[in-house]
């Protein structure tokens, strides 16, 4: 589970546009594992088992976790690092993955914030699991997980045998806002806190870039339609 | 239930809420996580379950049953009260969040939340037996019994030490006769927590529940204010009442004006949050409303309104804050809560009017909020204390003069 800034939050850079400014952010979970939790989550109310939140992330996406906790899922495991890219992240679940029997892993179909979509693969890759990527529907029936994905023009339906990794797309089921039975649950509940693997950062963010500023609406009378052609073509240069 | 269709409602306009808290001061810095997690799911929950519905209830004047069950599950249900009773366990800083979050979207909806948590589940934690509390309050909690409370009388609603409703000791049972007005949730309420007379004139509360014979709840219809809020009558006929429907621990007027005090906190929480809500709109509109040329936001006229809500706000914010923390060490004073209650609904009307003028035209509609809050807050000023009678309990305090009669 990834911890990500609120989507109304307004994205600034610091140390010369290479570091996300998170002064004052709200952080939340990344939608997409949202879905995969609370997927999870009915998947243990129907089928029984427990779900367990993993996070690479340092102390101050524990607020966030406890929510992960109050809308449901058992215990927590925070492994206490920055998640600076997606092969480390990756890595790092595969080492709390391999050391317990976890059936399913799911994940989201990427994080809202850098949008890099890598750890699901490499994680199946580390864990020679197979993985589903992008999943409208998830169910387990006898043993097997059951998928649906949305492709170009229709639907593909995969069958697959435990264990298994997949990711949410949204519409996968509807999220569940914490109540206050689970938050009163969530404060005793487990978050163990595990210290990373020295790994080799294979790479690194090398700097960001805000997108400019929106420019005001030109009005363009109708009768002059083809000025509008002559700005796109030699202002703007979109068409050619 | 109604002419409603609520899902399919909830359905169409989902997601058109998309209010943003103002917090000029970090105020969220001064909350711990778990107020911040409970205020936000809260308010997820009604952006979710609420925002979407809220317009059309309050039009057609019918209270939305549907979201009973819901809020018992989001702990609106007296979050203030022990666990061992089903309830949240929680502090009185949780309670005003998420009465903050309720009537951020609509002030009737926190009556029913208020009246549900601090008049009727409050009395019965605090003055009844042990018996009367688990019978009561888990199912209140949960919401699979809905209450109300009965102080108000026609002729006696500043000053409740006038009321003429009353109990008989028959031996085996209260003889209740009389008749209450403008009691919130009366409709559908299950129970009614209502204060009495004994013989020896001494207030009473007593417990009286739906289906008693003699016991009828008349609608009140009509209003402009609270329209999403069922509101009613209690009548009395003779209606025999269970001596162990009594609550037992307090007498006189210190039972009813206790739970005023609870809900009075609340409310000064509620005032805040549809206060918030104006601004918000009003500071949305007046960003994307264009006139001579450029968005209205950018005239200053339209500045120092804005400016002048969230100075208010931010102060109002701060003394919910602080009256939390007092009533978290149970040393808030009725006087101080007077104070917070009085200026924060006095606040967010003149803020509601405001924030209406702001959005011109459109702010007389129901495609936004403001024209809503501003009603409900006109009931909002009058109960619980009216803005007048809240000065005269401050005044008392200062000078230690009785200026009500
Ligand atoms: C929508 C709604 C819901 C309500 N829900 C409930 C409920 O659930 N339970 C319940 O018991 N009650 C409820 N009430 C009643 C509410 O508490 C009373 O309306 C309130 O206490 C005022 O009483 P009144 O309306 O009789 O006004 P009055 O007491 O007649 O007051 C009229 C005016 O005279 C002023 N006034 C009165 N006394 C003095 C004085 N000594 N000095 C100076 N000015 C004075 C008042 O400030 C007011 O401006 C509700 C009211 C409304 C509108």
């Amino acid at each position: 589970m990834s911890v990500v800034p609120d989507t109304t939050t307004k994205i600034t850079f610091t140390d010369n546009n290479t570091k996300f400014n998170s002064q004052g952010v709200q952080f939340i979970i990344n939608p997409y594992d949202e879905l995969s939790l609370t997927k999870a989550l009915e998947i243990a109310e129907k089928v029984g088992g427990t779900v367990t939140v993993a996070t690479v992330g340092l102390a101050d996406a524990e607020p966030v976790i406890r929510k992960a906790l109050a809308i449901g899922a058992n215990d927590a495991i925070r492994i206490n690092a920055e998640p600076v890219e997606g092969m480390f992240v990756a890595q790092q679940l595969a080492e709390i993955i391999k050391n317990d029997n976890y059936d399913i892993v799911l994940t989201g179909r990427e994080s809202i914030d850098y949008n890099g979509g890598q750890v699901t693969g490499i994680l199946a890759e580390l864990l020679n699991w197979p993985s589903v990527n992008v999943c409208t529907k998830m169910e387990l029936v006898d043993g097997k997980m059951h998928f649906e994905r949305d492709i170009d023009g229709g639907r593909q339906s995969v069958i697959a045998n435990l264990p298994v990794i997949a990711s949410a797309q949204k519409d996968l089921c509807e999220p569940r806002i914490p109540n206050m039975k689970g938050i009163m649950a969530a404060r005793t509940k487990p978050l163990t806190v595990k210290e990373p693997v020295q790994l080799e950062l294979k790479a690194h963010y090398e700097s960001f870039e805000s997108p400019s500023a929106k420019q005001a609406v030109r009005m363009i009378d109708a009768e002059q339609a083809g000025q509008l052609i002559d700005i796109l073509r030699n202002e703007i240069k979109i068409i050619a | 239930m109604g002419t409603i269709n609520f899902e399919e409602l909830k359905d169409r306009n989902f997601g058109k809420d998309r209010y943003v808290q103002p917090d000029f001061y970090n105020i969220d810095e001064l909350l711990s996580e778990e107020h911040i997690l409970i205020r936000n799911s809260v308010r997820d929950w009604v952006k979710r379950e609420l925002s979407p519905v809220i317009e059309e209830y309050a039009q057609k004047a019918e209270f939305p049953h549907q979201i009973i069950k819901g809020l018992g599950e989001i702990g609106a249900f007296g979050p203030q009260l022990p666990a061992e009773y089903g309830c949240g366990g929680m502090d009185y800083t949780t309670y005003g969040l998420i009465m903050q979050e309720l009537e951020r979207c609509d002030s009737g909806i926190r009556s029913t939340a208020s009246v549900q948590g601090s008049l009727v589940m409050y009395p019965i934690y605090k003055f009844g037996s042990e018996e009367q509390k688990h019978k009561y309050l888990p199912k209140l909690a949960k919401g699979e019994l809905m209450g109300c409370f009965g102080l108000t009388e026609p002729d006696h609603g500043s000053n409740p030490g006038g009321m003429t409703t009353n109990i008989k000791d028959m031996g085996d049972h209260y003889l209740l006769n009389g008749a209450k007005m403008w009691i919130s949730n009366a409709p559908f309420a299950d129970i009614a927590v209502v204060w009495a007379k004994n013989e020896e004139g001494k207030v009473r509360g007593i417990i009286v529940e739906r289906g008693y014979e003699g016991f009828t709840t008349p609608e009140t219809h009509g209003k402009w204010s609270l329209r999403a809020s069922a509101t009613g009558e209690l009548v009395f006929d003779n209606v025999k009442v269970p001596k162990e429907n009594l609550l037992p621990h307090v007498e006189g007027l210190k039972g009813p004006l206790t739970c005023l005090n609870s809900a009075r906190y609340g409310i000064s929480w509620g005032a805040v949050g549809a206060a918030m809500d104006c601004y918000d709109s009003a500071l949305q509109y007046a960003k994307q409303r264009n006139q001579f040329g450029r968005p209205i936001a950018g005239f200053q006229l339209q500045q120092k309104k804005l400016a002048e809500m969230l100075t208010e706000i931010t102060k109002a914010q701060l003394v919910c804050w602080r009256l939390g923390n007092l009533m978290n060490n149970g040393k808030a004073t009725p006087a101080q809560i007077s104070l917070a209650k009085r200026n924060n609904v006095e606040i967010a009307l003149d803020i509601a009017r405001e924030a209406r003028q702001i959005h011109g035209a459109m702010g007389i509609t129901g495609e936004y909020s403001i024209m809503r809050h501003m009603m409900n807050l006109e009931s909002v000023v009058t109960y619980e204390g009216t803005h007048d009678v809240h000065l005269l309990i401050l005044g008392m305090e200062i000078t230690g003069e009785n200026a009500f009669v």
